[in-house]
């Protein structure tokens, strides 16, 4: 850490002109320097400070804007109407619009993990204090923040230092959401560029996050071999008393844990959680449970399987405290984010609250206390479950088919599900008694009970899916592996060079929410197919439990399959939402361990380094939050590329390349100053696929990079063709734009590369030492 | 008036006109002085009263003159019926191009004048042509799907299968009679 506080007290001074008493001085902070590396241009960068390089960025991918609606209605000069070449009444035309509606859901995604950050820092300085260490690998990780060195230029050594950073984070933040306000930026590219800085911040939010709970919760530390545990709705013990917990910010969870333990409880009840929550207290606790990603929400609630639920933030349903008194059971808000209009009882004894909350006086509570929260969570769990009796909410068979009789067949549930369901279909085959096509929905439900609210005669649609579905639920039993955290320095060494020279095909990051086009299943199998073409696959949230919720015809599911080191061939689970910054850090890694370059403070060269040599791509198949935008710009930023599903176009804006427009895709020869054609590597730097196959195909070519060694490139240029030709049909039309020597063809295919390259009039060209910086020009040509 | 088929899907001022008779699809590409038809997966999926709406779809491009655009992995199914389509690629890339008044089209020739759009997941068909109708004032559009996009400058109503069908036949014929 770089600053201290200096602080001085005087109990009593005598001078000339009297005598003071208990007078305490603070001059603030001053600089404290222990790190040798040579601080970079950009610490602590303002929100223009990067202007320059996101215009690089936004000069060669361009915005594409999609707008969800033809007005504004943000002031009350509207509504106004921006169709076309229209300007609202304060001036801003539509490109600004969609730019600044971007900007505002990145600042929603990067408050929402800055402020997570905030509450866990805080709880962690008062419970372990503000000197507790910073240890996320011990001596295999000697970079413990990446993300937080590169941008801020510090190195946190103790939790306290934490608080600086997040300071800096906050402020951020506000200048940006400020720019948003009526009358401020006016410019589609400047909102832009502010987003990526949004972006950057988020990562460093996140990054707070996760390298404090690591430290103080003693989480896994890098672990290749963390541990599998379990996932799925059918591997909870029903037989117990069972606590569920939803959400992100895991100290109510862990206190929970801590309950049960020091009173000798913990075999007799199940912990069990949803979204990230459920990922992060495995790694607390290896023998919780993970139900599965935020779509099992509903589904679980209403099984009646839970006792107790306790929420914490993000991610929640806003109606799940309706939901749990469906079931009868108790609800726990623990966040002040979240509380759910419930009365606060953090300084009521714990003994009374249980005592409401057991007899039914009340429906819930907010406690504020994690600790007060893990109390009342076990004892209310182990005093209601014989009373609740699994009251569930989910109807009989002869129920769904009675209700199903009432249908008017008016498809409203079907225009209100977001992936157009034939609703109406297996409604009419459940009138009839049959509940096939009811219990196919579940497999590309997400979950969300549109259809119910949709429903004129108030059918509970999605309880009659659950109860089709039952077989499969109670089927849903699976391994994954615990959250590893950050990559160890020592691995980084290791496949730093094939990852940079080609050789390793690629590195892929399946991350966000579960908001997918088809299913869960598509994620299982993305993973599967790139982990088996030995690229890297990374997985966090809840596209990491979705990774998990498939079995081979041994049972075995791809946690299991593959392994979990940060190498070819590997199904890597970093953790929750707030580990994603371990798989950014990992490519940040790659250019100071690997590459030996300056990373405190030198964001723009590092970010360069990254686009045009590592092979990095970022899917978010069912991105559905503003803090997916966030993390997927975080990205962008730094040069990696991000695939989102279909429905992520409804994030209303695209970075978008253009392959036919040559004179987008020239970069600096470092070595010489001339400029050179690189072809479109990467392509795009945000782009939604309409289907699996297409995106899967796009992954493959998005991981090409101008510095691949033409062995590395023969490899990348091989999965490309087959995983089109397998999935596609065809021979990509456009390798001559990836060709860049003969030594580039794969070997297999040459006679028929050769072919199509002379039909294209393709010419042989150089392999630069590639940058967009011309500062990084080594020597200019004469 | 037309309703957006997902109901929430709710546009603002400038809605699609509605077809209400077949023919003014099939005048509109006659009328066009560059066409061109982007064809989504769904399509493969869809059958109309015994042939796949791709089969339908490589007659109407083959009446009209007009070049296809595969998107997502829908070459494969024009490829196993021995038609090679003009192009392939991602649906947001063809709308890219599309909004650039620059591009110079598959062919060299230039600019379309009108993109028709079908088998594109609805939600995801929705905003492309929300983009289209924003940043690309010459451009016409049509959704030839069977539910009512209301970015398109033109598109059908909701419709049952069966009206839709009708629909469809009526433009393959009345371009066969008058020409593409």
């Amino acid at each position: 850490m770089t600053k201290k506080e200096f602080l001085v007290k005087i109990g009593e001074l005598k001078t000339d002109i009297g005598i003071l008493k208990n007078l305490e001085l603070s001059v603030g902070k001053i600089i404290e320097e222990t790190w040798e590396e040579k601080p970079g241009p950009t610490p602590f960068p303002s929100i223009t400070d990067l202007r320059e390089w996101d215009f690089k960025l936004l000069r060669r991918y361009r915005p594409f804007y999609m707008p969800f609606c033809d007005v504004c209605c943000l002031c009350t000069f509207g509504k106004c109407d921006l169709t076309g070449d229209k300007r609202g009444a304060c001036g801003l035309n539509m490109a600004a619009q969609q730019s600044r509606i971007v900007l505002l859901a990145c600042c929603i995604g990067a408050a929402t993990h800055i402020a997570h950050a905030r509450h866990l820092v805080e709880h962690l300085i008062e419970k372990f204090g503000r000197d507790h260490p910073i240890d996320v690998g011990g001596v295999n990780v000697e970079v413990e923040a990446p993300v937080t060195r590169l941008v801020c230029g510090i190195r946190p050594r103790k939790l306290g230092d934490l608080e600086d950073v997040l300071d800096y984070l906050e402020g951020q933040v506000t200048h940006l959401l400020s720019a948003t306000h009526t009358g401020q930026e006016g410019s589609n590219l400047d909102f832009e560029s502010k987003v990526l800085h949004a972006g950057m911040i988020d990562q460093v939010g996140m990054e707070i996050a996760d390298i404090a709970q690591i430290s103080a919760y003693n989480f896994p530390k890098a672990d290749p071999n963390a541990p599998l545990v379990d996932i799925g709705l059918g591997v909870v013990d029903a037989s117990k008393p069972v606590i569920m917990v939803i959400g992100h910010n895991v100290p109510p969870a862990v206190e929970i844990v801590d309950y049960l333990q020091e009173n000798g409880l913990h075999d007799m009840v199940e912990v069990t959680g949803l979204c990230c929550t459920a990922i992060d207290i495995t790694r607390y606790d290896p023998k919780a449970k993970i139900v599965g990603p935020i779509s099992w929400q509903l589904r679980y609630i209403r099984s009646g399987i839970p006792d107790v639920i306790v929420v914490d933030e993000q991610c929640i349903r806003a109606d799940s405290l309706i939901e749990a008194q469906k079931i009868k059971a108790p609800l726990i808000a623990a966040s002040p984010k979240n509380c759910l209009g419930l009365p606060d009882r953090t300084n009521d004894p714990a003994d009374e609250i249980v005592a409401d909350l057991v007899s039914g006086k009340a429906p819930g509570a907010l406690i504020l206390d994690p600790e007060k929260v893990g109390e009342v969570a076990v004892k209310t769990a182990i005093q209601v479950a014989p009373k609740r009796r699994k009251f569930k909410a989910v109807p009989d068979v002869k129920d769904v088919i009675e209700g199903a009789k009432r249908c008017r067949r008016c498809s409203q549930c079907r225009r209100a599900c977001p992936n157009d369901l034939d609703i109406p279909k297996a409604i009419e085959d459940a009138a009839k008694g049959r509940l096939e096509r009811l219990a196919e929905l579940y497999d590309e439900c997400i979950g969300c009970a549109r259809c119910e609210s949709a429903c004129p005669e108030d059918l509970p649609i999605h309880s009659f899916i659950v109860k089709a579905a039952e077989k499969k639920i109670k089927e849903e039993t699976y391994k994954i592996r615990a959250g590893r955290g950050a990559i160890q320095d020592v691995e980084i060494r290791e496949v730093g060079g094939p990852i940079v020279f080609g050789e390793i095909p690629g590195v892929i990051a399946f991350v966000g929410c579960a908001n997918y086009p088809k299913g869960g299943r598509e994620i299982a199998e993305m993973t599967m197919e790139f982990a088996s073409r030995r690229y890297i696959v990374l997985t966090s949230g809840c596209a990491a439990m979705s990774a998990a919720m498939y079995k081979n015809e041994e049972g075995k599911t791809p946690y299991e399959i593959f392994h979990g080191a940060f190498d070819a061939g590997g199904i890597v689970n970093v953790g929750s939402c707030v580990s994603n910054p371990h798989i950014a850090g990992a490519a940040i890694k790659i250019a100071s361990i690997f590459a030996r370059k300056n990373l405190r403070a030198n964001y723009e060269e590092i970010a360069d380094y990254i686009l045009n040599r590592i092979g990095a791509v970022g899917v978010a198949w069912g991105a559905m939050s503003q803090k997916a935008a966030a993390i997927a710009s975080g990205f962008w930023r730094l040069g990696v590329p991000v695939v989102v599903g279909p429905h992520g176009a409804k994030y209303r804006r695209m970075l978008l390349g253009r392959k036919d427009r040559e004179e987008d895709w020239y970069v600096y020869d470092a070595r010489t100053g001339e400029k050179v054609y690189v072809g479109p590597a990467p392509e795009h730097l945000f782009y939604a696929a309409e289907t699996k196959e297409e995106a899967m195909v796009m992954i493959a070519k998005l991981c090409m990079r101008p510095s691949d060694t033409t062995k590395g490139r023969a490899i990348k240029l091989t999965h490309y063709i087959d995983l089109s030709r397998r999935l596609l049909g065809v021979m990509p039309d456009d390798i001559h734009l990836f060709i860049r020597t003969k030594a580039d063809i794969p070997i297999t295919m040459r006679d028929e590369i050769l072919k199509i390259l002379e039909e294209k009039g393709w010419k042989e060209r150089k392999i630069p030492d590639p940058t967009l910086l011309p500062r990084l020009i080594r020597r200019r040509e004469e | 008036m037309a309703e957006p088929w997902q109901t929430a899907e709710i546009p603002g001022p400038k809605k699609a006109l509605v077809i209400t008779k077949p023919k003014i699809v099939s005048a509109m590409i006659r009328r066009a002085k560059r066409p061109i038809l982007i064809v989504g997966h769904e399509a493969a999926e869809i059958d109309l009263d015994g042939e796949s709406l791709i089969d339908y779809l490589i007659r109407l491009s083959n009446l009209a003159g007009m070049p296809i655009v595969a998107t997502a992995h829908t070459v494969r199914y024009f490829i196993d019926r021995g038609f090679r389509p003009d192009a392939w690629m991602p649906i947001l890339d063809i709308a890219n191009r599309l909004r650039d008044p620059n591009w110079s089209g598959l062919d060299g020739n230039g600019q379309y004048d009108l993109a028709i759009f079908v088998g594109i997941q609805y939600y995801m068909e929705w905003v492309v042509l929300s983009g289209l109708k924003h940043f690309s004032p010459k451009l016409k559009t049509i959704s030839l799907d069977r539910f009512y996009q209301p970015h398109a400058s033109w598109s059908f109503p909701n419709l049952n299968m069966k009206d839709w069908i009708a629909c469809l036949k009526v433009i393959e014929e009345d371009l066969k009679e008058r020409g593409g």
